[in-house]
């Protein structure tokens, strides 16, 4: 009745695609900016909603070619990331919190708003801009592939690729910079503002270089996955989604080079299976488990990431496998 | 040495004054009789006023309030319906005096409550959409999007897509409102007062976060779904139970206080007690809002549903104003609790005993107040607030509806008046949440509907800025 | 030891002129709410010598502290460093002009190690700047202050301990830990808060030696203490606060005689007896007293900045 090697299956292929791809950059972005900086982005699908807008309008509206349309995305990232941390960055963190969340909250209204419709497309969303991206792929965009026994249409494999390489590059620069000084700067920061600064450190600086490098890798996240989906939906870009990273980002481990990554890939490998098994034993005439509606299954997803990231917080804030001493959340 | 959270009012010399008064079984039935004529007192009022309205209950359809931003589920991304393969659905939107209208949002909704498209209408009022596979759906306005002066009458339809046919959806449009010319002095007193009834519900369940924070410095995103959870729970005692909506009501406060309560003793009190940091509980507050809005939208659904009573109501003019009862009754119920919460604060036991722990938590429990016991307390009546807010906020600004989003809507717009005010302050709280009521009606007069929570959330950023320990709030606390 | 600076006639009055000030403090007023928890119309202190700040719980010690290292903002006032002003400059800023200050509670970062607390402090570093961690080779000035670093642990005793996270040593450890952290930026003025409290008394001795040894290398030192026998130990001058003035400065022999000192040290009521109720509670003017005291505390927390986070 419940097809194992389906579901395993289709739990690798999403340990591997696009949305861990995503989640993978926008948890690198939040492991910058909580895990080594104690910042609390609650806002960072606003960051990637900015950087696909950003992209997908300046290609679109502006008939730029994509790779500038790339940049314009990345320094809106910037830009959000600087507008964002100017009033907040010397206040509690709680603050930074609650305004970064209502200015994602903030965009994604204004992109579906009737009133922008011809700018950002509305609700209706945005196509067209990422034609471009396909064209050095040296897959058959039609064609199925088989990976290690998982199959790919070509198109997605190319997106994964290049996905992958993002993910490598980003892992390497976090890699670098948590290593160098301006790392431990970050790390005392995180532990202990008020020393920082006794010790000559321009903590307000430190935390917009967090902010910013964190916001541009969440605009990267936003970028990659829309050149993957080539469509832009605003609805997508919706508040649970930040806290799906942050569930990645504590599942893998925060301060963690590679937390980010293997947590993310945890954590759509799990979803992936719960997903699909619930799917399966929901369906059909005489369904395995019957108290949950077919339908429901969609919105059990949700259920059971904010619960893992409440029992996790309460039991592994170190994450699935860390060390107790490292937890790096009590202090405050 | 723990962090403590900025305090409501008063100061630490009070505190250790009052200890004697307070350290003696301060917590009895006074605490509850206090908290039940706070709540249900003005309730009373409230079904005096309503009551009186019932026998001019619509014959005559209502001018339709807006609804808050509706954000559908975000779509997994592996499953981004495909346009091309969907089927078309269509329809004219025309208002009662043949009008077209143009710029009305249209959009869809599958069984589940997911939102599948939308759409808006064209100059000539045609709207067409794609849905993504053949089903039952639910089509409906956004009545934010409505022009001015045209009511709808029928705004949400069902209809079942079937391949091989063209579907129309017909809304329906009512007479134009009132059909009194309305002078820019009288609009400007009715969007004024829109605004207080709307910042006068915000601080309803603002006061219960900023008190919450007050006392145990916890920022409680899960806020907006206690909101959520209370307005639930007044319509399902209410549509299903067929009870009428004041009592549903009054029995809803009295379950969102206990879930309040039932929150703290189950999570918080213990997190407290493993001294777990503020930074870990509120992202298990986050993690609770997450699984909480979702377990509503399994048993509520993700569309939206009116309760049973006054849910048309025609305007009475009142001279200078012109006003629906059940909007008059939302003004009067909050300005009653409100001052009822202000006398609990200012003259009860429990309320001294509430300003002693969020101004100085060791010095109260060193001074014999049981400081769990009060933070119990806070949350009891910070659920019992919630529910009240959750309530008026479907009845008088959703246009009689609730939804399982309604609450982190309002939870922005709470963040927004709450740090406005000065965080951990009351009576700012209070002040901060009327300013964004205000703010949200009067800007809905400039920029577009669906933007029209976009003004309150902008204040937030720029007080921010200008003024970060908010109006009432003190320079030293925002660290 | 006090012989080796010159005996200088220095009036022992407040706000007396010292022959060479490092640091000069003018009208210097902050209030909190209506308290004024500093009112300092002038302070000078004098460079070279081991400066006691002594005064009551609530005094504004600490508070004129944050003042000073820009931790805080005054109301009114200003405060020269070497003849430059510091007023206005951001705590960092103050840090970088060489005067570097510890804390009440030890700000011993704890997730990172001994060695990584004290490579931190060095200033200047070229990896600390972002684009610097990624192109500039930074490696041979990390050498150089990992070598710093490891002379400073090893006259502080802690070079066994490089390794261990800073929060896994003793209070005393990293009392000197956060004195040893502050050497690195080889400081001008080196401002301690309270160094002996909650130390191990084993291990007051060495930190008192530490603390002279500071001056021997030619830094000033001012520091917060209440034990007034450290206070004579090792301070050249001390400054006595009470209520957010000072109230008396002199060298610390002749302040014993001093009768504004001993009231305002041990308050008008030290000569009232304490009374406690049959289960220990204080009552009457004892219990009044100690309220006071309690809120005194807890609003010198607060003033420290405790809500940071």
């Amino acid at each position: 009745m419940i097809d194992i090697s389906t579901l395993l299956a289709n739990g690798v292929a999403a340990a591997v695609g696009p949305s861990t791809i995503f989640f993978a950059l926008l948890a690198i972005g939040l492991n910058i900016q909580f895990g080594y900086a104690g910042l609390l982005n609650f806002g960072q699908i606003g960051f990637a909603l900015v950087g696909a807008y950003g992209m997908g309008i300046a290609v679109v509206h502006f008939g730029l070619p994509l790779w500038s349309g790339v940049l314009v995305g990345v320094l809106a990232g910037v830009v959000l990331a600087l507008l964002l941390g100017i009033p907040t960055l010397r206040l509690r963190a709680d603050y930074l919190a609650i305004v970064t969340i209502a200015a994602a909250e903030i965009l994604r209204l204004i992109t579906r708003s009737t009133s922008m419709t011809n700018f950002s497309g509305g609700t209706q969303g945005l196509t067209g801009y990422g034609q471009a991206f396909r064209q050095p792929s040296p897959f058959d965009n039609g064609r199925f592939y088989n990976v290690f026994g998982v199959r790919f249409l070509g198109q997605d494999l190319w997106s994964i690729c290049v996905g992958w390489a993002v993910v490598g590059l980003s892992l390497i620069l976090v890699f670098l910079l948590v290593r160098s000084p301006w790392g431990r700067v970050l790390k005392a920061i995180r532990e202990d503002e008020d020393a920082a600064r006794a010790l000559g450190k321009n903590v307000f600086v430190y935390k917009m270089q967090a902010l910013v490098l964190g916001g541009v890798f969440g605009a990267i996240g936003g970028i990659i996955f829309a050149l993957t989906t080539q469509s832009l939906t605003p609805d997508f870009y919706s508040p649970p989604q930040t806290f799906f990273a942050y569930a990645a980002l504590i599942i893998g481990g925060a301060a963690r080079v590679f937390g980010p990554v293997i947590g993310s890939m945890i954590f759509w490998f799990v979803l992936s299976i719960t997903d699909n098994f619930l799917r399966q034993a929901t369906a059909g005439s005489n369904p395995l488990i019957s108290f949950i509606d077919n339908q429901d299954v969609g919105a059990i997803r949700f259920i059971l990431v904010g619960v893992g990231l409440a029992l996790l917080m309460v039991f592994r804030p170190q994450g699935i496998f860390g060390n107790r001493s490292e937890v790096l959340l009590d202090a405050r | 040495m723990r962090p403590r959270p900025p305090g409501l009012v008063g100061n630490s010399k009070d505190a250790a004054a009052r200890s004697d008064d307070l350290a003696s079984g301060w917590f009895h039935l006074s605490v509850v009789r206090a908290l039940v004529v706070a709540l249900v007192g003005p309730l009373i009022v409230g079904a005096v006023l309503l009551g009186a309205a019932v026998p001019a209950l619509a014959s005559q359809p209502p001018p339709t309030p807006p609804t808050p931003s509706q954000s559908p589920l975000p779509q997994p991304p592996s499953e981004q319906p495909s346009p091309e393969q969907g089927l078309p659905v269509s329809g004219t939107l025309r208002n009662a005096d043949g009008r077209l209208l143009a710029g009305v949002q249209v959009q869809v909704f599958d069984s589940t409550g997911q939102q599948v498209a939308s759409t808006t209408s064209n100059t000539s009022g045609r709207w067409e959409l794609v849905v993504p596979r053949p089903g039952r759906y639910t089509f409906r306005i956004d009545p934010r999007s409505v022009p001015r002066g045209v009511n709808v009458l029928q705004g949400e339809v069902v209809r079942d897509v079937v391949p091989g046919t063209l579907p129309l959806v017909v809304f329906r449009f009512g007479e134009q409102r009132g059909g009194l010319q309305t002078t820019a002095s009288a609009e400007a007193v009715r969007v004024l007062v829109d605004g207080i009834r709307f910042g006068l519900v915000i601080g309803i369940t603002g006061i219960g976060l900023s008190l919450i924070f007050g006392t145990t410095g916890l920022t409680n995103f899960a806020h907006g779904e206690l909101v959520t959870i209370g307005a639930v729970v007044a319509w399902t005692l209410n549509v299903t139970a067929g009870l009428q909506l004041i009592w549903a009501t009054v029995l809803a406060v009295i379950v969102g206080a206990a879930l309040g309560a039932v929150t703290d003793l189950a999570i918080w009190r213990p997190m407290r007690r493993r001294r777990a940091g503020l930074i870990a509980q509120l992202v298990i507050s986050i993690g609770l809002a997450l699984a909480l809005r979702y377990l509503v939208l399994i048993y509520f659904g993700g569309r939206s549903e009116s309760f049973a009573d006054y849910t048309n109501q025609v305007e009475r003019n009142y001279g200078f104003i012109s006003i629906t009862d059940k909007d008059l009754a939302t003004i009067v119920i909050s300005l009653a609790v409100l001052i009822g919460i202000a006398l609990l604060l200012q003259r009860t036991r429990i309320g001294k005993a509430m300003r002693a722990v969020a101004d100085n938590r060791d010095l109260a429990a060193s001074s014999g107040i049981n400081v769990e016991r009060v933070v119990l307390f806070v949350w009891a009546l910070a659920g019992a607030l919630a529910t009240l807010g959750g309530v008026l906020f479907g009845l008088s600004e959703l246009g009689g509806t609730v939804q399982y989003e309604m609450g982190f809507s309002l939870l922005l717009l709470m963040f927004a008046g709450v740090i406005l005010g000065g965080l951990g302050t009351a009576y700012g709280a209070l002040v901060g949440c009327l300013v964004v009521g205000v703010l949200v009606q009067v800007s809905a007069q400039f920029i577009p509907v669906d933007l029209k929570y976009l003004g309150g959330l902008a204040v937030l950023i720029v007080i921010l800025v200008i003024r970060p320990q908010g109006l009432l709030g003190s320079r030293a606390r925002i660290g | 030891m006090r012989a080796e600076h010159p005996v200088i006639d220095v009036s022992a009055l407040p706000g007396a002129a010292k022959p060479d000030p490092v640091l000069m403090i003018d009208s210097v007023t902050r209030s909190f709410g209506g308290l004024r928890a500093v009112d300092v119309e002038h302070l000078e202190f004098q460079r070279g010598w081991i400066t006691g700040l002594i005064g009551p719980n609530g005094a504004g010690k600490t508070t004129l502290f944050n003042l000073i290292t820009g931790f805080d903002r005054p109301n009114t006032g200003q405060w020269t460093f070497n003849g430059t002003p510091l007023s206005g400059l951001a705590a960092h800023q103050v840090a970088r002009c060489g005067v570097v200050r510890t804390f009440q509670l030890t700000k011993a970062l704890a997730k990172l190690t001994v060695l990584d607390n004290m490579r931190l402090a060095a200033p200047r570093q070229s990896g600390e700047r972002f684009f610097g961690a990624l192109l500039s080779s930074w490696g041979r000035q990390e050498r150089a202050i990992t070598e710093k670093a490891m002379d400073l642990l090893t006259r502080f005793r802690l070079d066994a301990k490089a390794g261990d996270l800073a929060g896994c040593l003793s209070g005393g450890q990293r009392k000197l830990l956060e004195m040893a952290r502050a050497l690195m930026m080889d400081p001008i003025v080196v401002m301690l808060d309270e160094p002996m409290a909650g130390v191990n008394p084993a291990l007051t001795e060495s930190l008192l030696q530490h603390v002279k040894s500071l001056r021997e290398d030619g830094m000033t030192v001012v520091f917060v203490e209440h034990d007034m026998d450290v206070i004579r130990d090792i301070s050249d001058w001390v400054v006595v606060m009470a209520q957010g003035r000072v109230i008396a400065e002199g060298r610390p022999d002749t302040l014993s005689s001093n009768k504004a000192v001993v009231d305002a040290y041990l308050g008008s009521h030290h000569d009232q007896a304490l009374e406690f109720d049959a289960e220990g509670n204080p009552v009457g003017q004892t219990a009044q007293l100690a309220a006071e005291m309690h809120s005194e505390l807890e609003a010198a927390i607060e003033r420290g900045k405790g809500l940071s986070a």
